[in-house]
């Protein structure tokens, strides 16, 4: 067993609830998987699917009016949901960290890029040599790419891609074992996206962290992730290999959100398929399946039952009741050779 | 005037653009400025020319501050330009007064990104359909009414009575867009000005309302000016598109024969970076240093030299000039030569 297998957090029936005016939405309902050591992780799924209320969960970010009322995220076999106050602060930075859409939103404007490492540093090492931090500073962010004078920048008069790196820098200083970056490169333009792509490949090798990559560009994913995982509705519906979701995709919302990604080779398909509908309001969500009211193979069963997420073959693992038995079930099971 | 305004002449070019330029000043304080001596530009748009042809669907493309947007409100009439003409279906938007401009307007029409900031949300979506109606016809104010209601059920909104009393924050954003659409629609315009129409909107969403504008301007007779910054997006609409650069047109011709073969070094890198789906098809081109630079001291010569794999010293000092090196296919490159083997 190699460290790619190894896991890093296991993600166990976790649910997510928004508290709101027109009742409870569980944006995220039983969720379960695990995160890979040193594997860099794509998430997709269209806006309000859950993907990013999830990836707050992971670093326990979710504040009122929502609230996790449910399950357990194991790292490195640890329950954080059953962390204190400090034991939490202490995690968040130095075991995983986050970058948002928006650097400068979570950038400090008044203070240099030096001064946002050597905090971090500061705050959760005891006893530093302050310049040993300055070294090891300057350093990473040579590392990352960006000139060694630019350490004395306020993040103003950085570009858009380098305060993304400073960012990053953050979670690598303290030597974090998971980044999750949430939709860290839809604000950059293409060719500055692709070079921050080829960034979070290095930082991987380099430092063998987990990257979970938060994002509702498909293609993206095709480009970075190792495996992938696809949500709808507040529900993990597909995970597998990069390879097993866009060669082999199985649910039917991961076949038609393929089928309808523009690409731009000439050679690939004419027309795009137009799936039907939009995703659902989750004060009412669909019963059974969340994506039967979507769903060109949908069956009598779907609207009444909700499938479980099921490993059809070694890896891949899939939400739908074509691949699974039900005594009402009108159709045979699928089998999955890959 | 007003006869020619409202007519189509039906030239073959419903726009034609001829050295467009646009400068926005740079805010600074008096006293800043005063010591400075001078007043510092934003080149937004500098020395653009390109056509339009009646009934196609023309993309221009580039990245945050290419000035893909002000070319778009220049041509509509929303910005004067600092230099340059903007012809109409022949007729020049400078000769117009404000009057002229707003009959004029009739025939041309805007999709934003953003469907809920383009909407007034205290606006029912009906009124809103059938304000342009009411500005440019209002004679026919008694049939107002049944054609909103025509075009809201063309695009999708239907039963269209449902939605005509309803208001922006009851309806999905895919209905937004529809919702737009069909006000963009309802006065039959010529040119429609798309600024990323549907950049906002889902994946799945996505491809319905792409296929809903390709089927719209076969039947309503459009010609679309797309203003995009996704290339793979621009592949399902357009029929031409240009590559804009720091307000330069870098590369302009056919999308097909631009994507088989494009020859701008720029559009080469731009093209490499969109990534594809297919975990299969990842990308190896290296990508090209730096960022875009700062629009108010663009850089000499060719804009693109500083970040250029292939610059040679002529490309920092001279700056090259728009040349057809294949039928229809224009490149603004001294070295394009090299990438048609």
């Amino acid at each position: 067993m190699n460290d790619r297998d190894e896991i890093l957090v296991r993600i166990r029936d976790l649910s997510v609830t928004y508290h709101t005016r027109l009742g409870p939405v569980s944006a995220v309902d039983h969720v379960s998987f695990d995160i890979r050591r040193g594997e860099i992780l794509g998430l997709v799924g269209e806006s309000g699917c859950g993907k990013s209320t999830l990836g707050k969960a992971l670093l326990r970010m979710i504040a009122p009016p929502a609230e996790i009322t449910g399950g357990q995220i194991l790292f490195e076999g640890e329950d954080i949901l059953t962390f204190d106050e400090r034991r939490l602060r202490d995690f968040r930075g130095r075991k995983a960290s986050m970058i948002f859409q928006d650097p400068m939103t979570s950038l400090n404007p008044v203070q240099r890029v030096e001064d946002h490492l050597v905090e971090a540093v500061e705050v959760h090492e005891q006893k530093v040599d302050r310049a040993n931090v300055l070294e090891r500073v300057a350093t990473l962010i040579e590392r990352l790419g960006i000139q060694k004078r630019r350490i004395h920048d306020y993040p103003h008069q950085l570009s858009g891609g380098m305060r993304q790196r400073v960012m990053i820098g953050l979670g690598l200083v303290l030597n974090a074992n998971l980044i999750i970056a949430d939709e860290a490169t839809t604000s950059l333009d293409v060719i500055v996206e692709a070079k921050l792509v080829d960034q979070l490949r290095e930082i991987r090798d380099q430092y063998g962290v987990s990257i979970l990559v938060i994002t509702h560009n498909i293609a993206l994913v095709a480009e970075i992730a190792d495996r992938v995982a696809v949500m709808y509705a507040g529900h993990l519906v597909e995970m597998g290999s990069v390879y097993q979701i866009f060669d082999h995709p199985l649910h039917p919302y991961t076949r038609g959100l393929l089928r309808s990604v523009p690409s731009i080779k000439l050679d690939d398909q004419e027309e795009l398929y137009k799936m039907a509908g939009e995703p659902p309001n989750l004060t009412h969500p669909p019963s059974g399946c969340r994506f039967h009211p979507r769903c060109p193979d949908r069956m009598g069963l779907c609207s009444q039952s909700q499938p479980q997420l099921r490993e059809v073959a070694p890896g891949h693992w899939v939400q739908c009741w074509l691949y699974q038995d039900h005594p009402e079930k009108e159709s045979p099971t699928l089998e999955v050779t890959e | 005037m007003s006869e020619v305004l409202s007519t189509p002449k039906k030239t073959e070019n419903l726009v034609e653009v001829h050295q467009l330029k646009k400068y926005f000043p740079v805010q600074k304080s008096f006293l800043d400025q005063f010591l400075a001596g001078r007043v510092d530009y934003v080149r937004a748009v500098d020395g653009v020319s390109f056509t339009i042809r009646r009934g196609e669907a023309f993309g221009l493309a580039g990245e945050s501050g290419s000035g893909k947007s002000t070319i778009g409100r220049l041509v509509i009439g929303l910005e004067k330009p600092t230099a340059g003409q903007v012809l109409f279906d022949g007729i020049d938007l400078a000769s117009l007064d404000a009057e002229s401009l707003r009959r004029l307007r009739a025939r041309m029409q805007v999709i934003f990104q953003d469907p809920m900031a383009s909407l007034n949300p205290r606006m029912s979506l009906g009124e809103a359909v059938m304000a342009g109606l009411k500005i440019h016809f209002p004679e026919s104010a008694d049939s107002h009414r049944e054609t909103a209601m025509k075009v809201m059920e063309r695009v999708g909104l239907t039963p269209p009575q449902f939605f005509f009393n309803k208001f922006p924050h009851q309806i999905s954003g895919g209905q937004r867009q529809r919702v737009v659409i069909a006000r963009a629609l309802v006065t039959h315009p010529e040119l429609v000005l798309a600024d990323e129409p549907i950049a906002m909107a889902d994946v799945s969403v996505r491809a319905l309302l792409l296929d809903l504008m390709v089927q719209l301007k076969r039947e309503y007779n459009l010609t679309y000016l797309f203003i995009t910054h996704d290339l793979a997006t621009a592949k399902y609409i357009c029929d031409r598109i240009g590559i804009l650069y720091l307000g330069k047109l870098v590369e302009v011709g056919e999308l097909r024969e631009v994507y088989a073969h494009p020859l701008h070094p720029y559009t080469q890198a731009l093209m490499a970076a969109v990534p594809v789906p297919n975990p299969h098809e990842r990308r190896t081109m290296p990508m090209p240093e730096g960022e875009i630079p700062n629009p108010i001291h663009p850089p000499s010569g060719c804009r693109f030299h500083p970040r250029c794999p292939y610059a040679r010293a002529e490309c920092s000092t001279v700056e090259p000039e728009q040349r057809e090196l294949r039928p229809g296919h224009w490149v603004a490159c001294h070295f394009a030569e090299q990438f048609m083997g």
